[in-house]
């Protein structure tokens, strides 16, 4: 019996994908995917509604689902993050049901307590056999690690592989195993593996980035935390992965020899592990081509599912082993809650992905922050919505000094003794304001518009409308 | 000062702010166009129509196109502006 379809059409169809069931997919091709859309497409013309869409992650070239939800095609959006283009039309409000947002550890545990089942799971393979073994480590569109695809593929009723590579069986190396997929469907083209570097994930060149991150490296050292055996994890902002850089070096002059680097893997990552800062790579998503690259040549540089990266089901998930995870904020307030989910106008444009999992786990969670950005203060008195909780913050780093969590006092003694700017948190705020000046606070629209659902399945907090003439 | 003829100052970039300014007839007249207009826009107002009174301004039309810029770089452009549109200052 063969697993190949010829076509995403006869897939859908041959999985008895219905109105009103859930799709899912996953995100590794990123601003580059062809997958998410195309399929959706399929269904659309298949007469299909009504769908329940769980993506990992939504970017802007999946802007055309809009149209699919205007005309009914989706009825409801789980996701871990959603860029500007989609976000923008959600906080218009042109879905009646609120999009729930997840974080990158609590998607897949609740497909594993069975809160989000998936009736039918869409995997991108850059290579894939005709039994459905399949990899993002080979082909033309190699997107290196499938982290998150692995509980899409293990929870899902049915598992549809879409490859542009398919190759004779058995392949040479598999990710994603036979045995969880039930059809194989070989297209043109997945997606464009160029648009997996997009948006953040460029180290800075603003002098103010620099400041922030050499302070950021250096509260690394003060921590008590960079001895042999450290980890480390840093998001793909500009002036964390300076934070990396510097660290980098403290690393090698200081001759520590780190155990792993965890998350969404960068070039800087991979030149740490390649100058020795770090024993292995924990991967779970490739944030550009040479991580690409390395997963597929050095066998140091290992892939991990989003259960094993961060899963709060997971006794020994990858975050509880953190040390240190530098992030960033579109605001934090001045009890610590971080905002990244909405703009300064309350407009959606982005989400947890691995935030609050990675702030929860590690032993030292740092925000890098300027203290304004366009003349908007970072503290704020309260955020516009609470992605992470403050309890799980611990300390904010800023070209105007370094706001410590008062939870953490012994860290902030350890600061004060390295000669470090430490600076109360409500002083930080007012020490901008004279610069900035008072902003106005924004006025919440009346409908709730997305849902952001803690690791744990608690609703955090609710992201409200904002109206049209915004 | 008289303003005399179309002037302006600035630029577009992030936090910084292009501001025209325009002969006109019957008093000051302001227009504020911002990425942060619920936050700061009173206070983009006041900051140019105190401007423009220091600077003895009687009749002009001021546009602001604010990208983020700090109040003392609104105040500078906005002087900037209306000393070119004054003519021979």
């Amino acid at each position: 019996m063969s697993k190949l379809a010829k076509s995403i059409r006869d897939a859908i169809r041959e999985v008895g994908l219905k109105s009103g069931m859930t799709v899912s997919f996953h995100h590794h091709m990123r601003n580059g995917d062809r997958v998410l859309v195309s399929v959706l497409n399929e269904i659309a013309a298949l007469g299909i509604r009504d769908l329940t869409l769980n993506a990992s992650s939504l970017f802007d070239t999946h802007a055309p689902i809009l149209d699919h939800i205007r005309s009914g095609v989706i009825g409801r959006i789980m996701t871990n993050y959603m860029s500007g283009a989609v976000g923008r039309a959600i906080s218009r409000g042109i879905m009646d049901a609120p999009v729930e947002f997840r974080t990158h550890g609590g998607r897949p545990a609740d497909m594993e307590r069975g809160t989000t089942p998936v009736d039918v799971a869409f995997v991108a393979a850059p290579t894939a056999d005709e039994r459905g073994n399949c990899t993002g480590k080979l082909g033309k569109s190699a997107c290196g690690s499938l982290g998150y695809a692995f509980a899409d593929a293990k929870y899902a009723r049915k598992v549809v592989v879409i490859t542009d590579n398919l190759v004779p069986y058995p392949l040479e190396t598999v990710s994603i195993s036979e045995d969880l997929v039930d059809l194989v469907v070989e297209v043109d083209e997945i997606g464009d593996p160029r648009g997996i570097v997009s948006g953040t994930t460029k180290i800075t060149r603003d002098p103010v980035g620099l400041v922030m991150a050499q302070q950021a490296a250096r509260v690394i050292e003060a921590s008590g935390l960079l001895r042999d055996g450290f980890s480390f994890q840093t998001g793909a902002g500009g002036a964390s992965l300076a934070a990396a850089r510097f660290l980098k070096e403290i690393m090698l002059k200081k001759e520590i020899q780190g155990s792993f680097g965890l998350g969404g893997i960068t070039s800087y990552m991979v030149e740490m592990l390649r100058a020795g800062c770090f024993e292995r790579l924990l991967d779970v998503q490739c944030f550009d081509l040479d991580a690409v690259e390395s997963i597929r040549q050095d066998p140091r540089h290992q892939e991990i599912s989003a259960m094993q990266y961060a899963s709060p089901l997971e006794a020994t998930a990858a975050v509880n082993r953190l040390d240190v995870v530098i992030l960033g904020a579109t605001e934090i307030d001045t009890d610590f809650n971080v905002n990244v989910h909405t703009d300064s106008s309350g407009s959606i444009m982005g989400g947890s992905g691995g935030h609050s999992d990675t702030a929860h786990g590690a032993k030292l969670s740092m925000i890098i922050a300027p203290m304004f950005r366009a003349r908007l203060p970072i503290v704020t008195d309260r955020v516009n919505c609470i992605s992470t909780p403050g309890e799980d913050i611990d300390v904010l780093v800023t070209q105007g000094g370094i706001a410590v969590n008062p939870r953490r006092a012994e860290l902030r003694d350890r600061l004060l003794d390295a000669g470090l700017p430490v600076i109360d948190i409500h002083a930080l705020k007012e020490k901008t304001e004279r610069i900035t000046g008072k902003p106005e606070p924004l006025c919440k629209g009346d409908r709730v518009v997305a849902e952001v659902v803690s690791r744990d399945g608690d609703i955090l907090d609710r992201i409200y409308s904002i109206s049209d003439g915004d | 000062m008289n303003v005399r003829t179309l002037a302006s100052a600035g630029t577009l970039e992030s936090s910084d702010a292009y501001v025209e300014v325009l002969p006109s007839d019957g008093g000051v007249t302001v227009e504020v166009e911002s990425i942060v207009k619920r936050q700061f826009g009173a206070a983009i107002e006041a900051s140019v129509r105190e401007v423009a009174a220091a600077l003895d301004v009687a009749s002009c039309e001021i546009r602001i196109h604010d990208r983020g810029a700090l109040d003392c770089v609104i105040r500078a452009r906005v002087e900037t502006a209306i000393r070119r549109a004054g003519g021979d200052e």
